[in-house]
């Protein structure tokens, strides 16, 4: 296309920010859902597990947790989870970023400090899901 | 939605506004702002007579006539076709021309009192009257005009009913602003493009005449685009054409995403 004929597409308008096209927003978009509903099951069988299932939080200590991480099963079970809901909290507190903070700088600061967060929570969770010793407390 | 402040000036003399037979008394608050004179917008109440049968319309048209020539609001057909009316009445996004009385009154014996405020998140300039070039910037930018590359053909493009079918909703846009300026996504980010220029944009990507349809998907896959759209269904609600605006905003997040359309 011409310049002429860009200009003569929207005259005398004002000016929006430069196109960023790419399809990240698409798949973080589609990333919400589908985490979304990993989510349902993985939390909600989570859940009734630690609060429900034969004596709920009452008989949770140090060597129920062993027990369970002793399976590769709910130690892959508890690393999804904790991936699927750093990404998606992640992912749905930068959307509420993106819409609140008024400031670039603002927005730019708020981001990092949810990114930083972000990589810490992920990096100490997945160290303490592989590197977990049950013979700590013997 | 604007909230009432105790700062409501003094009473105006409406004694002026005609009282046809069957009349009540009403006030209607406006949110009034000035540029050359006021620093902030202030409420400003009028108890003016007013017919079930009115519209809102009318009575603004009233205060202007008869009490206040200064009071600036945008209408023009008063049938809601033209789209220039569009305010906050009661806190929704309605078309003045196309809101009754009698729909407005309170229960009971008690005074009904009307709160007339500008649609959100376009510039106040003058009372209810308000930038609107924001809104006409995302309009134009989503290329709403058939493209078709080629020879001209030598006679009508044909089109079948059920082709016409699929954007027959997003055909019978006004461009009123009610559904863009009621979204809570376009009130904090003023760059989304908003519902009412992708609904613009549906009406012609699923045209089966037109041959643009690629270039404005692309153009909505953008930061600011549909994935802006959190699904609230302000927008749905506030569309005094009844358009099913939230609908149209996922059939174009569908066909970004099928990469079909
Ligand atoms: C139980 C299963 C869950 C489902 C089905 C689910 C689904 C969703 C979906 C579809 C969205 C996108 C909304 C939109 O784009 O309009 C979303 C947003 C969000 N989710 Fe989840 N989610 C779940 C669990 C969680 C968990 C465990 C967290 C916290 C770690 C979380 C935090 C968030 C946040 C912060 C947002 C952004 C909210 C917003 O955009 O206003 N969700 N969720
Ligand atoms: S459905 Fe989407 S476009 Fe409509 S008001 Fe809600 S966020 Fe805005
Ligand atoms: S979609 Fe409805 S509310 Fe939005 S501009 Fe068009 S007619 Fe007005
Ligand atoms: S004056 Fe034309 S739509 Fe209300």
């Amino acid at each position: 296309m011409s310049a002429e004929s860009l200009t003569l597409d929207k005259p005398r308008s004002p000016r929006r920010p430069a196109a960023r096209r790419n399809n990240f927003e698409l798949y973080s978009w589609l990333f919400m859902r589908l985490s979304g509903l990993a989510l349902v099951v993985l939390v909600l069988g989570h859940l009734f597990i630690m609060n429900i299932l034969d004596d709920g939080v009452h008989r949770i200590n140090f060597a129920f947790v062993a027990g369970r991480w002793a399976s590769p099963f709910w130690q892959f079970w508890d690393l999804a989870m904790l991936w699927l809901a750093q990404l998606h909290g992640g992912n749905g507190m930068r959307t509420i970023i993106e819409d609140y903070a008024r400031k670039d700088t603002t927005r730019f600061w708020l981001k990092m400090l949810l990114y930083a967060s972000i990589a810490l929570i992920l990096a100490v969770g997945t160290l303490v899901i592989f590197t977990f010793d049950p013979n700590i407390a013997g | 939605m604007a909230s009432p402040t105790p700062t409501d000036t003094a009473a105006h003399d409406t004694s002026q506004i005609p009282a046809p037979e069957g009349s009540i008394t009403v006030t209607v608050r406006v949110l009034r702002f000035n540029p050359e004179f006021d620093d902030e917008p202030h409420w400003e109440s009028y108890d003016v007579p007013a017919l079930p049968t009115d519209r809102v319309l009318n009575l603004l048209i009233n205060i202007k006539s008869y009490v206040d020539g200064t009071l600036s609001f945008r209408r023009s057909c008063a049938h809601g076709i033209c789209g220039s009316d569009a305010m906050q009445i009661n806190g929704v996004n309605r078309l003045a021309c196309k809101v009754l009385i009698k729909d407005l009154l309170a229960k009971g014996n008690k005074r009904t009192t009307i709160s007339v405020a500008p649609i959100k998140g376009l510039p106040q300039m003058k009372d209810l009257y308000v930038d609107m070039e924001p809104f006409f910037e995302a309009f134009k930018a989503v290329k709403p005009y058939l493209i078709a590359y080629g020879n001209e053909p030598t006679h009508e493009r044909i089109q079948s009913q059920a082709d016409r079918e699929r954007f027959d909703d997003t055909t019978k846009c006004i461009l009123c602003a009610c559904c863009t300026t009621s979204c809570p996504v376009f009130w904090s980010d003023g760059s989304y493009f908003g519902p009412a220029a992708i609904v613009n944009a549906h009406r012609f990507i699923f045209d089966s005449r037109d041959e643009g349809s690629e270039e404005r998907l692309d153009i909505l896959n953008d930061t600011e685009g549909v994935w802006r759209c959190r699904t609230t269904f302000n927008c749905t609600d506030a569309c005094p054409r009844g358009i099913q605006v939230t609908k149209a905003i996922q059939e174009v997040k569908q066909a970004l995403l099928f990469k079909r359309v």
